[in-house]
């Protein structure tokens, strides 16, 4: 079937077996590898997305579902602002190791730091509790979201 | 496999009547997990998540009524009265899941373990389904028949959920492996309805569906009344009446030994669940919340 959407400000097609999820659209047919697949559960929020605004995880949505609808994905987010420096917060403070986790979580940083631009630890951890990471051990992740919160306090885009 | 894709509740319904073995598909947080892992190959999935009639939200003569695709984190943000509803809809999963999980999802699922459904006990609410010009409603436990077994028929869709309104305090709460993100090893679900003068407590992931601990609530309810407390609920209540209660709530369990947790570990939870949720319910009453 075809699917007809809106991916990071661009509308795109793609001819899908009709039990696609968004994830396998995006990566496989879309070519954006940006959101990754780990466990296809809901569980590691490796593939993270925005589906009208809603963080959601892209594995857990179908296709179709998507249709007519507006994704925003890693790639699609704007660098020279919010995004940007949660990226550069991450490299900074040591929280990327194999990286495999990374986009999924600065999709969900950058969730949160819109809604709340000062979150407390208990915050910070409840808002990447859909996020796992096999390889920092979380502690360096935290480390990255004050340092991202905390500068783009001081300098709001 | 096939994808229908209804714009109204009417429409979806005629889809639903002339493809009966169709899977309907709301959040997706538990249907697109057996999809991607291939144990499900339906002929066909009836997308249910765009129905402007599964996501209302509304109130009448007494009664709240909570359309079936409304996600959790619009709960949480617009239902923050119904503290026990808000209390488990923020305990489910994380974020992502809770801007698509739905309440219509959980009842579809009939898990045990759904953390939705407790709250559904204690509320005594009715489960509204709908087919081609007709809707009837159910009691939750005329709906849920036993793990993953509901009395839904081939040709309904969930409409909502509707529960009468209550006064009184209490808690949704439930124990895991971590504070968030977990399913639960065990939960209650405890009420003090001032209306009715009634406690009532349900309990998830400790039996083969959700369970009132009817002997429990018969006695606290009781016991308050011998206290005086429905009346000026500044009363206090005794520790072995709290410890009491707890026993009772205990033996309400019909648990079995799984991966998440033992028999004799759900009991012992269930035991310091319970002294929490009446610790809890008695103090905001006497602060006279
Ligand atoms: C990572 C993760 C964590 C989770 N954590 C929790 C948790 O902590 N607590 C908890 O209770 N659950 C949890 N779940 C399970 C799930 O999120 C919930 O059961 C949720 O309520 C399902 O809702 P949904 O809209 O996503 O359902 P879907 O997956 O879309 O559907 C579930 C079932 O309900 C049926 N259905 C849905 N809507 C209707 C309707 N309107 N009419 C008829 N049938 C319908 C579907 O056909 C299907 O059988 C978790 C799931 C994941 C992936
Ligand atoms: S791949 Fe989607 S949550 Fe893990
Ligand atoms: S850096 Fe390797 S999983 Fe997070």
């Amino acid at each position: 079937m075809i699917v007809r959407l809106q991916v990071n400000g661009a509308r795109r097609e793609a001819d899908v077996w009709p039990g696609t999820s968004l994830l396998t659209l995006l990566r496989d047919h879309l070519g954006l590898y940006g959101s990754k697949n780990a466990c296809e559960q809901g569980e590691c929020g490796s593939c993270s997305v925005w589906l009208d605004g809603e963080l959601v995880c892209s594995c857990l949505v179908l296709g179709a579902q998507a249709g007519g609808r507006e994704v925003l994905t890693v790639e699609g987010l704007n660098l020279e602002r919010q995004a940007g420096a949660v990226q550069a917060a991450f490299v900074e403070a040591g929280a990327v190791q194999c990286g495999f986790c990374t986009p999924g979580f600065v999709v969900a940083v950058t969730d949160l730091l819109s809604n709340d631009p000062a979150p407390s630890e208990a915050s910070i951890r409840e808002a990447l509790s859909g996020n796992l990471c096999r390889c920092t051990g979380y502690a360096k992740i935290l480390d990255a979201v004050n340092l991202a919160a905390g500068r783009l306090r001081d300098s709001p885009a | 496999m096939d994808v229908l894709l209804p714009r109204t509740l009417e429409e979806a319904l005629e889809m639903k009547a002339a493809h009966p073995q169709t899977v309907p598909l709301a959040g997706g947080t538990d249907l697109m997990v057996d999809l991607n892992f291939g144990r499900l190959r339906p002929p066909s999935i009836l997308d249910v998540s765009r129905l402007p009639e599964l996501r209302v939200l509304s109130r009448e003569d007494g009664h709240c009524f909570l359309g079936a695709g409304v996600p959790y984190s619009r709960i949480t943000a617009e239902l923050g009265e119904f503290r026990p509803l808000a209390q488990a809809s923020r305990s489910v999963g994380s974020p992502q899941i809770r801007n698509r999980g739905t309440v219509g999802g959980n009842l579809g699922t009939a898990s045990p373990a759904g953390d939705i459904l407790p709250v559904l006990a204690v509320y005594q609410a009715e489960v509204d389904l709908v087919r081609p010009g007709d809707t009837r409603a159910l009691a939750w436990d005329r709906f849920l028949l036993g793990p993953k077994r509901t009395a839904i028929a081939p040709d309904e869709l969930i409409a909502g959920v509707r529960w009468k309104v209550f006064r009184g305090t209490g808690s949704f709460s439930k124990i895991g492996t971590r504070n968030a993100m977990v399913i639960a090893v065990a939960s209650l679900c405890l009420v003090l309805d001032e209306d009715a003068r009634q406690v009532r407590a349900a309990l998830g992931s400790c039996g083969p569906t959700i369970l009132r601990a009817a002997a429990a609530e018969d006695y606290l309810t009781a016991e308050l009344r011998r206290a005086g407390s429905w009346d000026d609920p500044a009363c206090r209540l005794g520790q072995p009446v709290i410890d009491a209660f707890a026993e009772r709530v205990a033996d309400a369990a019909r648990p079995i030994d799984d991966v998440r947790g033992t028999a004799a570990y759900r009991r012992h939870g269930l035991r310091v669940l319970a002294r929490r949720a009446l610790a809890w319910a008695l103090e905001d009453r006497r602060q006279g919340r």
